[in-house]
């Protein structure tokens, strides 16, 4: 935390970015996204089993980015995040200073975006034992009890969009339930509304989303949406070899076409 | 429900259909329901929710007088999904109307008092309904002026309304396009409205002023406005904003602790400036 | 109507819940779903959750659900015809509401009856009685006692339940609709004695001044950095709005088919930026710190100025539930000394 801090002092005073985005003290035990932009303000940053949530969603947001250049603290998850981000070019070296942690909590600096991709070549990377637990109970059940047990987690779903709002990937300007003409999907938080979101959403993050969790945990009424996306890295795995948020120009599966893609879906 | 259902719109048959400009349409509607039809009213000012069954609603205001019995009329630009859908629709068909809604032009007040309209493009439906209901209570005003202009001379709506009122001896119209936007044969004043409005120097004693046009127009003309003399309090306008249920339920057109569509759309320049610049 | 005190013996909920069903009411309770609480429909005692400081949701779609039918239509040749609906709502009991959540009804009704009356709102607040349970622990996201309320006031509720030392609940009568209750079951209430709630209350002190608060707001109006500030880690969801008590914008829908459809509403949120977009595309509140901005002024300001009550209970759900931390009471006192 220290060495962090430390960095993070120095680069505000040499003014090579403007802001860090980092994790600070939040209410009741947890961390929050924290902006210093001061360097006497450095000891706010906080490092910690707490500091989960994907800081790499406020990368994209208008309101951060008028913030001038940043400097970001990055745990794997925002780590793979930056490096999917690159792939989709939305971001380049040059526009922001990467702090990266390992996941034994040391500082690492890259110099740019390919040292993080050498990187996190190297790391292994794994589902939460809940997570893992509940895909393989998914995975034994049948179609129909399948599709029953997202029903059911979908007739909680009150359309927030806390998903959409906390993924740094759903980084849309018009997001396509926003678009009326024609209307793709009822707004209405009923069952055919609920259930076309989330399947569209989890389609339009498959092979993008980098399984940082952050959607399972914003939801606020406990809906696993997570899950989809980790059933579909997966799948997108096994169908074309490919992960998400591992190279700085990656592939995206679903937008490209190869010779040797397999056609076995056609019965 | 025995009790009315405040979100259960009118069924309205379009009468007539008629293209003002390019992407500009008036509909004249009939209540379907004639009993309903009798027995509805309105005042200048006001607005509905007019309705393409499927695919929504959409808010203009009422542009006919509400002296004319039987009919309403609105005006539209194809904007949207809904003002696309209504664009589509054909004479004969069944469209939905709520209403009327919101505040009115004191227009009974201002009996004895001269009336100043300024209007740009789209923006002069909604003050029409005040001019002929004005028109048509002629004896209870002293001057009548009309400045309206639009881009080109293809942009001016009711085409058809300004001819006939340049042709009356008791209405002074002054009708402008934008530089550039004058065909061979125009007749009209060219210039922008704010400038039409200085050159024109209408008196401001006794006089009350509407003004409704885009923000720009607006911005522009207030200041001019103010330089002959209108006070805030006889200057009117009405606001367009992001509208819903037009009830003050819905929440969308909150401005400060007004809703545009209970305490305006009508509003003076008095009121306007107390507004947080949030519309 | 005089406040009646009495005794419900813990031992009576299963009897009062068997005969409130009996009678042809629903209850609504706090029920347990995995990590969270929602309320749901029970039949006894045993369903509600225990031990809890709030639902996770709150009990509005009772008056206010998150998707309501306005009416449907149908296209017959040349004709449309509309179908209007019927509006028979099955009488409810809503157990166990905690006392910020009841003074809810009384704000969501403010905008319902204000000039045009929505029935669908009254319609079901008519059918809906509350048996409130008051507070015995709070946390640190609670400030009812900020904005005039408290762990055990009784407004809103129609019998309003405290339990005391013994585990029996000191029921208060408040009001017409409690007596009915009472009624159904009245061997189950017995006379209390000289009971006292208080001692049984959480601890809620007052954690900000609602009038300086509410008097310093206009003037914070043009301070965008104030809002900007705040609002930065603000992700522009719509959770806050949705898990809170209070608030009732919506969006209105058409859903069609072919030879028909439904005009319905549902919630909608401030926060969202389509909220205010015009179709030109121009749009009012097009920074998340002006809709920020507007959450706090509409509750705390504007709300009160215009219908007379503060659009906030201080249930701190919204609190609870921000995936990036906002935490209202934390900005409210901010706000509140501010310079």
């Amino acid at each position: 935390m220290e060495e962090l801090q430390k960095k993070a002092r120095e680069l505000l005073e040499s003014q090579a970015i403007k802001v860090i985005i980092g994790y600070g003290k939040g209410s009741s035990g947890q961390a929050r996204p924290v902006f210093i932009r001061k360097p006497e303000a450095v000891d706010k940053l906080i490092l910690d089993e707490s500091c989960v949530q994907n800081l790499a969603v406020y990368l994209l947001k208008p309101e951060v980015k008028a913030l001038a250049k940043p400097g970001i603290v990055a745990k794997t998850p925002v780590l793979r995040t930056i490096l999917q981000l690159a792939s989709e070019n939305q971001i380049k070296d040059g526009e922001l200073v990467v702090l990266g942690i390992s996941p034994d909590n040391k500082l690492i600096e890259f110099s740019d975006l390919k040292a993080i991709e050498d990187y996190v070549s190297g790391l292994s990377f794994e589902y939460s034992q809940a997570d893992k637990a509940l895909l393989e109970k998914l995975e034994k059940m049948s179609q129909a009890e399948r599709f029953r047990f997202w029903q059911e987690q979908f007739s909680k779903c009150i359309k927030c969009y806390a998903c959409r709002a906390s993924c740094p990937l759903c980084y849309c300007a018009r997001c396509m339930v926003e678009c009326n003409q024609p209307q793709w999907i009822p707004v209405a938080p009923h069952q055919v509304g609920n259930l076309e979101w989330h399947i569209v959403r989890a389609m339009h993050l498959a092979g993008r989303c980098v399984n940082c969790g952050d959607c399972g945990r914003a939801c606020p009424v406990g809906i696993p949406v997570h899950l989809l996306g980790e059933k579909l890295a997966e799948e997108i795995f096994k169908s074309f070899g490919l992960r998400s948020g591992a190279k700085v120009q990656g592939e995206y599966a679903l937008g490209a076409w190869k010779l040797e893609d397999k056609e076995d879906f056609i019965r | 429900m025995t009790e009315a259902n405040i979100y259960k719109p009118y069924l309205m048959r379009i009468e007539k259909a008629i293209d003002e400009a390019p992407g500009i349409k008036t509909f004249r509607l009939l209540f379907v329901n004639e009993e309903e039809g009798k027995n509805f009213s309105f005042k200048a000012g006001q607005f509905g929710e007019y309705s393409v069954f499927g695919q929504g609603e959409c808010t203009f205001c009422i542009a006919s007088s509400p002296t004319r019995k039987g009919y309403i009329e609105c005006t539209f630009r194809q904007a949207g999904r809904v003002t696309q859908a209504l664009a589509n629709q054909e004479e004969g068909e069944i469209i939905g109307f709520r209403g009327p809604y919101g505040n009115i032009f004191p227009i009974e007040s201002w009996e004895k008092k001269s009336l100043l309209f300024i209007a740009g493009g789209i923006a002069l439906p909604p003050l029409r309904c005040v001019i002929w209901n004005a028109l048509d209570w002629r004896d209870r005003f002293k001057d009548i002026t009309v400045i309206y202009g639009a881009r080109t001379v293809a942009d001016l709506v009711y085409k058809y309304e300004l001819e006939e009122w340049s042709k009356r001896e008791d209405l002074k119209l002054i009708t402008t396009v934008d530089p550039g936007g004058e065909t061979p044969d125009w007749k009209g004043e060219i210039g922008f409205v704010p400038t039409v409005l200085e050159k024109a120097s209408p008196s401001s004693e006794n006089t009350i002023a509407l003004v409704c046009g885009p923000p720009i127009m607006i911005k522009l003309t207030l200041p001019v406005l103010a330089k002959l003399g209108f006070k805030p309090e006889d200057t009117f306008t009405t606001l367009e904003n992001r509208m819903k249920c037009g009830l003050g339920k819905c929440g969308r057109c909150n401005v400060g602790k007004f809703y545009v569509c209970k305490d305006g759309p009508v509003f003076t320049l008095a009121q306007l400036n107390t507004l947080p610049a949030e519309y | 109507m005089q406040i009646e005190k009495k005794i419900l013996k813990k031992g009576s909920l299963g009897k009062l819940f068997e005969k409130i069903s009996a009678s042809g009411r629903r209850i609504l309770a706090p029920a347990q779903d995995g990590e969270n609480i929602f309320f749901k429909e029970v039949s006894s005692p045993e369903q509600v959750a225990r031990d809890y400081i709030q639902t996770t949701l709150s009990a509005k779609s009772a008056v206010f659900p998150a998707c309501e039918k306005l009416f449907g239509y149908k296209f017959e040749g040349s004709q449309v015809k509309i179908e209007d609906r019927d509006l028979n709502f099955k009488p409810t009991v809503i157990f166990g509401l905690r006392p910020c959540d009841a003074r809810s009804f009384s704000v969501m009704n403010q905008v319902f009856t204000w000039d045009y009356q929505d029935e669908f709102f009254k319609k079901r607040l008519e059918n809906t009685a509350i048996i409130g349970l008051s507070c015995s622990k709070a946390d640190q996201y609670c400030f009812c006692a900020s904005v005039g309320g408290g762990p055990g006031d009784s407004q809103g509720s129609d019998i309003l339940l405290t339990q005391i030392g013994s585990g029996d609940y000191l029921a208060e009568v408040i009001t017409e609709k409690g007596k009915e209750l009472v009624s159904i079951v009245p061997e189950l209430f017995e006379p209390a004695e000289g009971e006292d709630k208080e001692k049984y209350l959480a601890s809620m002190p007052k954690q900000f001044e609602l009038k300086e608060l509410s008097e310093k707001l206009p003037g914070l109006f043009n301070n965008p950095e104030l809002w900007i500030e705040q609002s930065l880690r603000c992700l522009g969801c719509g959770a806050c709005a949705f898990v809170c008590p209070a608030c009732v914008c919506f969006d209105i829908q058409d859903e069609a088919k072919k030879e028909g459809g439904i005009r319905l509403r549902c919630w909608d949120s401030c926060g969202f930026s389509l909220f205010t977009l015009h179709t030109s595309g121009h749009n009012p509140r097009e920074a998340q710190s002006q809709r920020w901005r507007q959450r706090v002024m509409h509750k705390f300001s504007y709300f009160n100025d215009r219908l007379g009550v503060i659009g906030c209970v201080g249930c701190g759900r919204c609190s609870r539930i921000c995936p990036a931390d906002m935490n209202l009471l934390e900005h409210l006192k901010a706000i509140a000394e501010a310079k």
